[in-house]
């Protein structure tokens, strides 16, 4: 360069080098970290039990690769069973926490700005808290002595009739249980995408759909929801995904006759030492996750072609 | 029109606060059924305000507001047969062209063919008809502001309230729209209130003008009569531009009025105002087309000696600004009439200002 310029960030950064550097880190991060794994994963799920250590192994006849676990998935209930319990409970903890969290989003749009921050805060608050801390508390919460669980015993037994009163409500290792700490762990995912969807959102538009004839709830129906779409698909795939592979809280809280999948892929790599069929169960479940995500990149890709406010 | 309009809207008495702050003050005005009626006024008049409470988003703090002869209080937006176009135009981005202009159909009790029809009819109206299924991003600046026309006018309202129509619009496209909106309201009949802090928009759309100023009405009537026969020194100041000076009545001689200037040295001749008595101390105002400029000294009254300090030349008018013996200025325009002849007069030339006593604006207060 012949004439000197003043220094600027943005020229020092759109120096080839720099760019393709900053570029490609995520993709450097998710190809060691992501698909390498997953690749690992994937082939040990074609692989055959060893007693090695890892207790994975290939050989055999040619073309070398074990399909049993796959097999297994279709032919032993306790794989469908499970998948369609963790899809279940994951769908009803979305659908809670849709049903608590979008109230709430719009309310957090429609308080003063000063008290807005402050409410947002405390929506993040429990992230400060372990969130294993967290699962413990509601264990006790839900245990037969809590006194949590005695108010809902005494007020059980005040409305019913004396027939049907009982010493505790038993809440703990249930399905129940599963779904209400899911719920409460999950529902700051789905007010965060729906608060930030909803609050760009110009309220001229509901002024105007009052101004055209339409009360309130039905503004709502018409202006409100459709344009919140994005929003409730982010928050919904936010706590789907993560609910659906949960291992922690059908482990903590939940009962055994009702195995999430989480819970099943854990017992074959750790208990069963199976690590063949523990693979085949996590490609499955990766594979089914893959259909919501894609739906979702579809949809926002169509969304970016829209007005891009 | 005219002040005898049949009062189709009336608003009586009408304030609106916001805890200890005034936006609007005891306005009272008669509005009459087809009627272009414009708010004129800055930002912060009160205009706006005034406008959300004849949509039924504010409601007045005292005072009421009576369309077609029901009272409005109490009454709420989605029932009054009053829209809107929002100066943003708010138009549902979800929604294709046709579903927006319709939407206000769907609390209307007529069939799935009538209402097809009648949003048929509307892009017609705004000559959209081609655009029908697009996305409101996906149309120009100038046809949403259509759209926005044609969905406020879809339900047939009695009274559309445009906030700034045309602020948005570049200046080709605003004097475009300016006599479409025109049009659309003769072929509709409906009565339009118009809102707006440009004076030209308010002088060639309206009928009728109510000049406001912090929140109060300072003059209501025709663009010509409120242009010609300002009420005050304000109203005067913001329609137009217009020299103001201090004056002190001399004399009273029939239907004129001596009055000594201190701005131009020389006593000057004014038409009369009713009530008017030597002595009293005043306002001389005249606007700069009503002045006329000259290199010799003109015959008539009311030639002021003057040196140009400063001149525009726009090619078929000029603007001069010139230097009075007091040392204030005066603004001066003047068309370029003739070609050739005596040269126009240029910078630093010895000039007269004259204007007829009919010309000169004498305002109390």
């Amino acid at each position: 360069m012949s004439v000197s310029r003043p220094f600027s960030i943005a020229r020092w950064f759109h120096r080839r080098g720099w760019s393709d550097l900053i570029i490609g880190l995520p993709y450097g991060w998710l190809l060691l970290l992501f698909l390498l794994p997953f690749l690992i994963v994937l082939a040990m799920s074609v692989g055959s039990q060893a007693p090695t250590a890892p207790p994975v192994g290939f050989g055999g006849e040619y073309p070398w690769i074990n399909p049993r676990g796959y097999q297994r998935l279709f032919t032993d209930d306790l794989y469908i069973r499970s998948f369609l319990i963790s899809l279940m409970n994951a769908g009803l903890a979305t659908l809670l926490c849709l049903g608590l969290g979008y109230p709430m989003a719009l309310g957090l749009t429609r308080v003063a700005k000063s008290w807005r921050n402050i409410l947002l805060m405390l929506v993040i608050l429990p992230f400060w808290t372990s969130f294993l801390l967290r699962v413990y508390a509601w264990m006790g919460l839900m245990g037969k002595s809590s006194w949590f669980n005695q108010l809902l015993t005494d007020g059980w037994n005040l409305l019913v009739p004396v027939d049907w009163a009982v010493k505790s409500i038993p809440m703990m290792h249930s399905n129940f249980a599963v779904v209400l700490v899911m719920v409460y762990t999950y529902l700051p995912f789905m007010i965060l995408p729906l608060y930030s969807s909803l609050e760009r959102l110009d309220p001229t538009l509901d002024e105007a759909a009052m101004d055209l004839g339409s009360r309130p709830f039905r503004v709502f129906l018409d202006v409100t929801l459709p344009q919140s779409v994005p929003g409730i698909i982010a928050g919904g795939l936010l706590v789907f995904i993560p609910a659906a592979g949960e291992l922690v809280i059908p482990t903590l809280v939940g009962d055994a006759s009702t195995p999430m999948i989480g819970r099943v892929i854990a017992d074959e790599f750790n208990s069963a030492r199976d690590w063949p069929m523990a693979s085949a169960v996590a490609v499955a479940l990766l594979v089914l996750m893959v259909g919501p995500t894609m739906l979702y990149s579809r949809y926002q890709a169509r969304a970016e072609e829209g007005p891009g406010k | 029109m005219a002040a005898d309009v049949e009062p189709f809207l009336r608003i009586e008495g009408v304030s609106k606060n916001f805890g200890p702050f005034q936006a609007v003050k005891d306005v009272n005005l008669t509005i009459g059924k087809g009627e272009i009626f414009a708010l004129l006024g800055g930002s912060g008049c009160g205009k706006t305000t005034l406008l959300r409470m004849l949509a039924g988003f504010e409601e007045p703090s005292s005072g009421r507001i009576f369309l077609d002869g029901q009272d409005m209080t109490g009454v709420p937006p989605w029932e009054r047969p009053v829209h809107m176009m929002f100066q943003s135009y708010a138009l549902f981005p979800h929604m294709t062209v046709e579903k927006n202009i319709g939407y206000g159909l769907k609390h209307e009790r007529m069939t799935a063919a009538e209402r097809t029809d009648r949003v048929r009819a509307m892009l017609d109206l705004v000559q959209l008809t081609p655009f029908a299924v697009r996305k409101p991003h996906q149309i120009s600046g100038g046809q949403r502001q259509r759209v926005a026309l044609a969905r406020a006018l879809a339900r047939q309202p009695k009274l559309l309230l445009l906030d700034e129509p045309l602020a948005a619009l570049d200046k080709k496209l605003r004097e475009h729209t300016q006599f479409e909106l025109m049009s659309i309201q003769e072929r509709t009949g409906v009565t339009f209130i118009v809102v707006t802090h440009d004076q030209e928009e308010a002088m060639t759309l309206a009928d009728r003008i109510a000049v406001m100023d912090r929140g109060a009405v300072q003059q209501v009537g025709p663009p010509g009569e409120v242009y010609e026969h300002p009420a005050s020194r304000f109203v005067a100041s913001f329609l137009g531009s217009i020299s103001q000076y201090e004056a002190r009545v001399l004399r009273i001689e029939g239907a004129e009025a001596l009055l000594d200037v201190p701005a131009f040295e020389t006593p000057v001749r004014a038409t009369a105002i009713p009530g008017l008595v030597e002595g009293e101390v005043l306002t001389l105002a005249v606007r700069p087309e009503k002045l006329a400029i000259h290199r010799h000294p003109p015959g008539g009254p009311n030639a002021i000696p003057g040196e140009i300090k400063d001149l525009a030349y726009f090619g078929k008018d000029s603007l001069y600004r010139v230097t009075l013996p007091s040392g204030q200025l005066i603004s001066v325009h003047a068309v370029n009439a003739r070609r050739g002849g005596e040269a126009r007069p240029d910078w630093y030339d010895k000039v007269w200002v004259a204007f007829e006593p009919a010309a000169a604006i004498l305002l109390r207060g």
